[in-house]
C-alpha cells in the first residue's frame, strides 16, 4: 500500500480524540491506547487484533518491571520511546556504500560478508541492490510449491486470521511477563511460519529474505507452527552488526510443534555495541518459548550472541507431549562493559520427555555474565531426563561469570545430570601456543573455538562459519 | 647458531643469570647441568621469550638475528623451539589441530603455503609410530589427562613434526621411567643433523647415557662455571656440584 493511500486511510478511519499529527508516518515518543490504535490501523489489522493488543496493554499497566536479574542498567522510561517509525524512505538512506560508516564496512570485511550483501545490510536504498529481488522471488516460489507459509506477522494477521487466532499467545500468554505484555500491545513486525502436515520445509528460512527495509522492529513478534511430522529450520539474525537507534528490543518468539514435528531455531546475532563506556548499546530483552505439544516432537534452540549492552533472555521449552525433546545450545560472549543474564528453562510435563542444555559463556574485558537455568520436572513426567552442561571461560582478570542453576524435581523417576566448569585462558596456554609459532591472536581464537565446538556443530553450516568469524572479531584485543 | 653473551636476567627483582655466555653451533648437542635455582630453566625461558624475565644486560643472537627483538612466535617460526618441563593442558584444542596450526604458521613465515592434508597426516602418523604413540592421541585435547610420560612424548612428537633448527629441551627426562626415556631419547637422537643443534637442560646424568652430548656445561649461581665433554657429566655424578664448585673457586 502506497504511503499516500495509507495516510488517507488513517485520517478517515481514526478514532475520535486522537491528537497526534496524523500526517507524519512516525509517532512521537509516548505510549497510551491511542498509540496502539495508531499502530493497529497502520498495519491494517482487523478489530479483534486491536482488542487483543489493548487487552495486553491494560494488563501491562498493572505489572511491574522485574528487577531480579543480575543486571545493572538505568531505568527505562517507557514514555520516552517512539512506538512506531516508518522505514526510512529511499531518499533518506545512504545511496551507496561510500556513504556508509567505514567502521561498519570494516567489520563486514572481517566477517567475510559477501560484497553484494553488504549494501543491503547497511541499509542502502534497495534499488541499488540488484540481486536481492530476484533471489527472494525464487525462494517464494519453492515455498509455495511445498505449501509452506512464510511471511511477515502483519501479513499473516490479515491473510491467515484463523491460524493467528488459534496459535498466537498460546505459548507466551499476554500476561506471562512484563516485556511480553508490552510486546503484545505494541509489536510492529516479525515472522510467521506455518508448515503443514508431513512437509519438510525445503530450505532453511532466514530473516534476511524477509527484511527489505533493513529497519529491525524493536518489538518483533514471531510465530512458527509445525503440524504433525513437519520440519523447519529457521535462522534469525546475521553476523553483521545491526545498526539501530532503538535501544530497547523486546521481542517475543513462539514455537509450536505437533506430533513428530521438529523445529530448529538458530540465532546468530551481533548487536552493534555501545561505546567503550557501555553507553548507547542495545538492551536485548526477549521472551522465546517452544511448546512441544505433540508426542515425540522436538524443538532446538541454538544461539551465538554478542554485542548488546544488556541481554536478558531464556529461550525455553515446554515439554508437554510424551517423549518430546527440548534442546538448548548457546554461546554467549561478552566483552567491554557488556552484561548478560541468560539461560534457559526446560519444563517437563509429559512422560519420557528429555532435555539437553549446553551453555557456554565467554567473558572478556570488564564484562559480566550469568547463566540462569531452570529444569522443572512436573509430577506426571515419569522417566524424564535432563543433561545440563554449563561452562564459563574467562579471558583476562577483570571479567565475571556466575551460574544460577535451579532444579525443581516433582517426580522421583527423573534423571538429572549437571556439569559445570570454569576456566581461564591462562598466560601459560598462550605461551605454549606461541612457543610453537602460533600468534597470540590465533591462539586465543583456537582456544575459544575449541571451547565452543559443541555448540557450533549444532549450527547450520553457513552460520557456523560466520559464528567463528564473529567470535574472533568480538574478542579482538580481549587479551592484554 | 646460538650465541649468548654476558646475559644478565632478573626475575621478580632477583638476579638469576649473572653473566652467562654460551655458544652453540649447528650439528652440536649441548647439555646444561646444575643445582636447583642455578638458572637452568630461566635460560631456556628467556630464549623462548616467556613473560616475566627481565634482561638487564647482554645479548642473544640466533643465526645472526637479535632474539630479544623478536616476538615469541617469531622465534619459533625461525626454528627455535622449546620443549617444556611442565607442559600445560589446553582443553578443547585437539593435538592434531595444534600441530597443524603450528606447522602451517612456520611454513607461512617461510613463504610456503599450507601443507596439504594428506601429506600432513602421513607425516604425523610416521612420527607417531616412531614415538610409539597411538593415533587416538591426535584426537585428544593438548596434554589433557596425559600422564607425565605422555606429556614428554608429546613435546618430542611436536619437535619431530616441526623440525626446529635449535631444540631446547627443559628437563625432558623428569618423571619418565626407563622405557619412556628410551623412546624419548630415540626421538631426540633422530633429530641430530648437521644443520640442527640440540640443547638439553637436565638434572641427572642418566639421560646423557642415551643422548651423548658433545659439550656439557655446568651452571652454578647464574653462570657457566665449567665446560667439558660427556665425561664431565660422569664426574658430576660422582662428585656432585659442590665438587665442581670447589675446583672452580
Amino acid at each position: 500500500m502506497a504511503s499516500e493511500e495509507m495516510e488517507q486511510l488513517v485520517r478517515r478511519e481514526y478514532k475520535d480524540g486522537f491528537v497526534t499529527d496524523i500526517e507524519s508516518d512516525t509517532l512521537p515518543p509516548g505510549l497510551d491506547e491511542n498509540t496502539i490504535a495508531f499502530i493497529s490501523k497502520k498495519k491494517g489489522e482487523p478489530e479483534w487484533m486491536l482488542e487483543w493488543r489493548l487487552d495486553a496493554y491494560r494488563q501491562w499497566l498493572k505489572m511491574e518491571e522485574p528487577s531480579w536479574a543480575h543486571l545493572d542498567y538505568p531505568p527505562i522510561d517507557y514514555q520516552e520511546i517512539s512506538y512506531f517509525s516508518a522505514p526510512k524512505r529511499p531518499e533518506d538512506r545512504p545511496q551507496s556504500l561510500d556513504e556508509v560508516d567505514p567502521k561498519l564496512l570494516e567489520t563486514y570485511e572481517k566477517l567475510g560478508i559477501p560484497l553484494h550483501e553488504r549494501a543491503a545490510l547497511a541499509g542502502v536504498a534497495v534499488d541499488a541492490v540488484f540481486d536481492s529481488v530476484s533471489v527472494a522471488t525464487t525462494f517464494k516460489k519453492e515455498l509455495a510449491e511445498a505449501g509452506v507459509i512464510f511471511c511477515s506477522i502483519s501479513e499473516a494477521i490479515r491473510d491467515y486470521p484463523d491460524l493467528i487466532k488459534q496459535y498466537l499467545g498460546t505459548v507466551v500468554p499476554v500476561a506471562d511477563n512484563y516485556f511480553a505484555a508490552l510486546n503484545s500491545a505494541v509489536f510492529t513486525d516479525g515472522s510467521f511460519v506455518f508448515v503443514p502436515e508431513g512437509v519438510k520445509c525445503p530450505m532453511e528460512l532466514s530473516t534476511y529474505f524477509r527484511i527489505n527495509a533493513a529497519n529491525t522492529g524493536q518489538f518483533e513478534r514471531t510465530l512458527i507452527i509445525c503440524e504433525d511430522r513437519a520440519q523447519v529450520s529457521y535462522l534469525e539474525g546475521c553476523t553483521a552488526p545491526m545498526r539501530d537507534e532503538n535501544q530497547l528490543h523486546a521481542a517475543v518468539v513462539e514455537l509450536v510443534a505437533l506430533d513428530d514435528a521438529y523445529i530448529k531455531y538458530s540465532t546468530v546475532q551481533n548487536w552493534y555495541p555501545g561505546d567503550e563506556e557501555g553507553k548507547g548499546g542495545i538492551y536485548n530483552f526477549v521472551t522465546k518459548r517452544g511448546d512441544c505439544r505433540g508426542e515425540r516432537s522436538r524443538i532446538s534452540w541454538t544461539q551465538v550472541e554478542t554485542g548488546s549492552a544488556i541481554t536478558w533472555k531464556y529461550p525455553s521449552c515446554v515439554l508437554r507431549g510424551k517423549d518430546s525433546i527440548g534442546e538448548f545450545y548457546s554461546v554467549a560472549v561478552t566483552n567491554g562493559r557488556q552484561q548478560a543474564d541468560t539461560g534457559t528453562k526446560m519444563i517437563h510435563i509429559g512422560e519420557g520427555t528429555r532435555s539437553y542444555i549446553v551453555a557456554k559463556g565467554i567473558s572478556a574485558g570488564k564484562s559480566d555474565q550469568s547463566y540462569r537455568g531452570l529444569v522443572k520436572i512436573g509430577p506426571r513426567a515419569k522417566g524424564a531426563r535432563n543433561f545440563t552442561q554449563c561452562d564459563s571461560l574467562l579471558i583476562g582478570d577483570k571479567c565475571g561469570a556466575h551460574t544460577f542453576p535451579y532444579q525443581e524435581i516433582g517426580n522421583s523417576t527423573a534423571t538429572i545430570e549437571h556439569e559445570a566448569t570454569t576456566s581461564k585462558i591462562g598466560e601459560d596456554q598462550l605461551f605454549y601456543c606461541q612457543s610453537r609459532g602460533i600468534s597470540e591472536e590465533d591462539a586465543v581464537s583456537m582456544i575459544v573455538n575449541g571451547f565452543c565446538k559443541d555448540v557450533f556443530q549444532e549450527l547450520p553450516m553457513e552460520f557456523a562459519v560466520e559464528a567463528e568469524a564473529l567470535l574472533n572479531v568480538t574478542l579482538e584485543g580481549a587479551v592484554g | 647458531m646460538l650465541q649468548v653473551n654476558d646475559l644478565h636476567v632478573t626475575v621478580e627483582g632477583k638476579e638469576i643469570l649473572k653473566g652467562l655466555t654460551l655458544t652453540i653451533n649447528a650439528g652440536e648437542v649441548h647439555a646444561i647441568m646444575g643445582p636447583n635455582g642455578a638458572g637452568k630453566s630461566t635460560l631456556s625461558a628467556v630464549i623462548a621469550g616467556k613473560d616475566g624475565y627481565e634482561v638487564t644486560q647482554g645479548s642473544i643472537t640466533f643465526e645472526g638475528q637479535d632474539v630479544l627483538e623478536m616476538e615469541i612466535e617469531e622465534r619459533a617460526q625461525a626454528g627455535l623451539l622449546l620443549g617444556f618441563q611442565y607442559p600445560v593442558e589446553i582443553p578443547g584444542v585437539k593435538n592434531i589441530y595444534l600441530l597443524k596450526s603450528a606447522l602451517n604458521a612456520q611454513r607461512a613465515a617461510r613463504g610456503e603455503g599450507e601443507m596439504p592434508a594428506p601429506e600432513f597426516m602421513k607425516l604425523v602418523k610416521e612420527k607417531l609410530g616412531f614415538m610409539k604413540m597411538d593415533a587416538s592421541f591426535l584426537q585428544r585435547a593438548v596434554n589433557e589427562g596425559f600422564s607425565g610420560g605422555e606429556k614428554k612424548r608429546n613435546e618430542i612428537l611436536q619437535m619431530l613434526v616441526l623440525q626446529p633448527k635449535l631444540a631446547m629441551l627443559d628437563e625432558i627426562d623428569s618423571g619418565l621411567d626407563i622405557d619412556a626415556m628410551k623412546v624419548v631419547a630415540d626421538g631426540v637422537n633422530s633429530l641430530r643433523a648437521e644443520e640442527r643443534a640440540i640443547l638439553l637442560v637436565t638434572h641427572y646424568q642418566r639421560l646423557l647415557d642415551y643422548i651423548v652430548p658433545d659439550k656439557v656445561h655446568v651452571l652454578v649461581d647464574g653462570r657457566i662455571v665449567k665446560t667439558g665433554d660427556a665425561e664431565l657429566a660422569k664426574e658430576l655424578e660422582a662428585n656432585g656440584y659442590e665438587g665442581i664448585e670447589e675446583s672452580v673457586a
